[in-house]
């Protein structure tokens, strides 16, 4: 029972961290039908370009601050740069340019911080608390507490202000929000910076516990994608209820089973999950237009 | 003979090459390389390109292949060429029970399921060490031999791979143009389209998928012999996006396409050796050119340039 619950609070750590990741594949799937593979390079480039303006003597969080600025501004030279020039692309077109944008950002990476692997400090004094017989480390809750305001500011933002629900019409119909004067290519720049900067502010919230290296996104990416399909791609609440789901399942059957199979058993979720549903577990059905 | 008059002319080009330069590196070293990576691109493009379904795991096909030929010939001393036709045997059932469900699947799906299975099974290479020697892998596979000539020398082998891979890209073009290439293409086409023509989508689908993998895991059994070596690092998520790179590269849907993108991206590793750290900023930046300004591929797009001209040619004189 005690490990049950430690296995949770773990669980639900992870799993806000791929919560972020989903989201920022929901959002630029929604504005552009596009899954970027290259969404944990972004979390990689917020945790990575934090530590080193940390090292360089910025401040925490302007470092952090500086952090999700200058990955949201990766994110907006992605969209300029190789998603808006490859507009009539085919799916496997787009998954191969994102996929290519990957290893470049990668490259770059390598080439500006080597190969060396690095933590953050957390973010405040980290003593071990103690719950029954389970423990959680202050980071844990921050990581929690930080995934769940952004979660709710991003709700906010699409829900509540006129950009965001510009950004939604055009993921609706993108000739129609054209049609009511809608600024399509900016609302899809804006998508690429903000989905950005969710997967920055996911490297900064999970370096102090798990550390970063230059090519530590692959999988944080990968994660967040088969969170978006659970969650049914597109459904950005969905994505978040998939991200933490999948951490639980995760770390409870590698717990109990394997941890060497931690990863296995996440795909192996989604396969089944595909098998039985296609459409994921909040999707809706989908009719192929002829 | 017009129709395959192109496949003997490269068919030529692949025999006159080690006889002109024997002790070349780049033929006898890198072109075992090509060879391989050739046979699976073909055979990856049976699936992509003809029947229109995305794959990011065909590495695993490959690396069952492979794994079967080392653990059944070391650990169990089987005859290589029985224990390749039981890892053959193994993938095509494998690949069999999988096809259905997974193709069932489309777009980002379909590519999050072979992703899946992808980094599965290479998950299963590196965990399950007794079998598989863990990360370390396995070395120390017997000699393959063909009735009683043994393939132990790098220009033996490029004979060996040269014709399984001749015989790869004559068997894709001749598919092209059978019975079957034209379902696949309809089913490319239009799934629904398809089966009000009559034609059993979810089955050529499903064949298409289980020649794929036969293909990819003869080919593993070959390169773990040639190798004399397996490791998880050869089949992982990674190589799976090259050879979808390579298939895209050339021209999905055209099997010379998957030879020359085959060529390029197996090539590139040693030109770009000389710029170091620069090699993987380098890869990422061709991939994304390519894609964006050239999306039918450098063969299609050169093929299709060369034929306008030719008409346009011949329509002024």
């Amino acid at each position: 029972m005690d490990q049950l619950l430690q296995f949770l609070i773990s669980g639900l750590t992870v799993g806000s961290i791929y919560a972020l990741v989903a989201l920022g594949f929901s959002i630029i799937y929604n504005a552009s039908d596009v899954v970027n593979f290259a969404q944990g390079e972004f979390v990689m480039i917020g945790a990575m370009s934090a530590i080193f303006m940390l090292k360089a003597g910025i401040s925490y969080p302007l470092a952090a601050f500086l952090a999700i600025v200058i990955t949201a501004g990766v994110g907006l030279a992605l969209d300029k740069f190789a998603i808006e020039p490859a507009k009539n692309a085919t799916v496997v077109s787009t998954i191969i340019i994102t996929i290519g944008a990957s290893i470049f950002l990668r490259g770059a990476a390598l080439l500006i911080w080597g190969k060396e692997i690095y933590g953050l400090p957390p973010f405040t004094n980290n003593d071990p608390i103690r719950i029954g017989n389970a423990t959680i480390l202050p980071q844990n809750l921050w990581v929690m507490l930080g995934t769940a305001v952004t979660v709710f500011a991003v709700k906010y933002f699409f829900d509540h202000t006129r950009m965001g629900k510009a950004i939604l019409a055009c993921s609706f119909n993108k000739k129609a929000a054209y049609l009511v004067g809608i600024n399509v290519k900016r609302m899809l720049l804006i998508s690429y910076g903000l989905s950005a900067a969710l997967g920055a502010m996911a490297g900064l919230l999970v370096t102090p516990i798990t550390f970063m290296s230059y090519n530590a996104g692959v999988m944080l990416g990968l994660k967040g994608f088969c969170a978006a399909i659970l969650g049914g791609m597109g459904n950005s609440m969905g994505a978040v209820l998939g991200g933490v789901l999948l951490g639980i399942v995760e770390t409870v059957g590698a717990g109990f089973i394997s941890s060497g199979y931690k990863d296995a058993i996440a795909f192996l979720v989604i396969m089944l999950v595909l098998f039985i549903k296609p459409s994921g577990l909040l999707g809706k059905g989908e009719a192929e237009r002829v | 003979m017009k129709r395959l008059s192109g496949f003997l002319l490269f068919a030529a080009l692949c025999a006159a090459l080690p006889i002109l330069f024997p002790d070349n590196y780049y033929v006898t070293v890198v072109g075992l390389t090509v060879f391989i990576n050739i046979i699976l691109a073909v055979s990856l493009n049976l699936l992509m390109g003809y029947a229109g379904q995305i794959s990011l795991g065909h590495a695993a096909f490959f690396g069952l292949g492979a794994y079967s030929s080392a653990i059944l010939t070391i650990r169990y001393g089987l005859n290589p060429w029985l224990a390749m036709l039981a890892g053959a045997a193994m993938v095509m059932a494998l690949s069999y029970i999988l096809s259905r469900p997974i193709l069932r699947l489309k777009g980002h799906y379909l590519a999050m399921a072979t992703l899946g299975l992808g980094i599965i099974v290479h998950i299963f290479f590196v965990q399950a060490d007794e079998l598989t020697g863990g990360p370390d892998g396995i070395s120390g596979l017997p000699v393959l031999s063909i009735m009683g000539l043994p393939i132990d020398s790098d220009i033996r082998w490029y004979w060996v791979l040269c014709s399984f891979m001749l015989l790869t890209v004559l068997f894709s073009l001749n598919i092209a143009d059978s019975r079957a290439g034209r379902a696949l293409s309809a089913v490319h086409g239009s799934e629904i389209a398809a089966q009000m023509m009559g034609i059993d989508t979810a089955k050529v689908k499903s064949h298409i998928f289980v020649f794929s993998a036969l293909i990819a895991s003869v080919a593993g059994s070959l390169f773990a012999h040639q190798q004399d070596f397996v490791s998880p690092e050869s089949f992982s998520f990674f190589f799976s996006i090259e050879l979808v790179t390579m298939v895209v590269l050339g021209g999905l849907g055209s099997t010379f396409g998957a030879v020359i993108g085959a060529f390029i991206l197996s090539i590139l590793p040693e030109v770009l050796i000389v710029f170091e750290d620069f090699e993987v900023l380098i890869f990422g930046a061709i991939l994304m050119v390519i894609m964006i300004f050239l999306p039918e591929g450098l063969f299609v797009a050169l093929k299709n340039r060369v034929i306008h001209f030719m008409r346009r040619s011949q329509g002024g004189a």
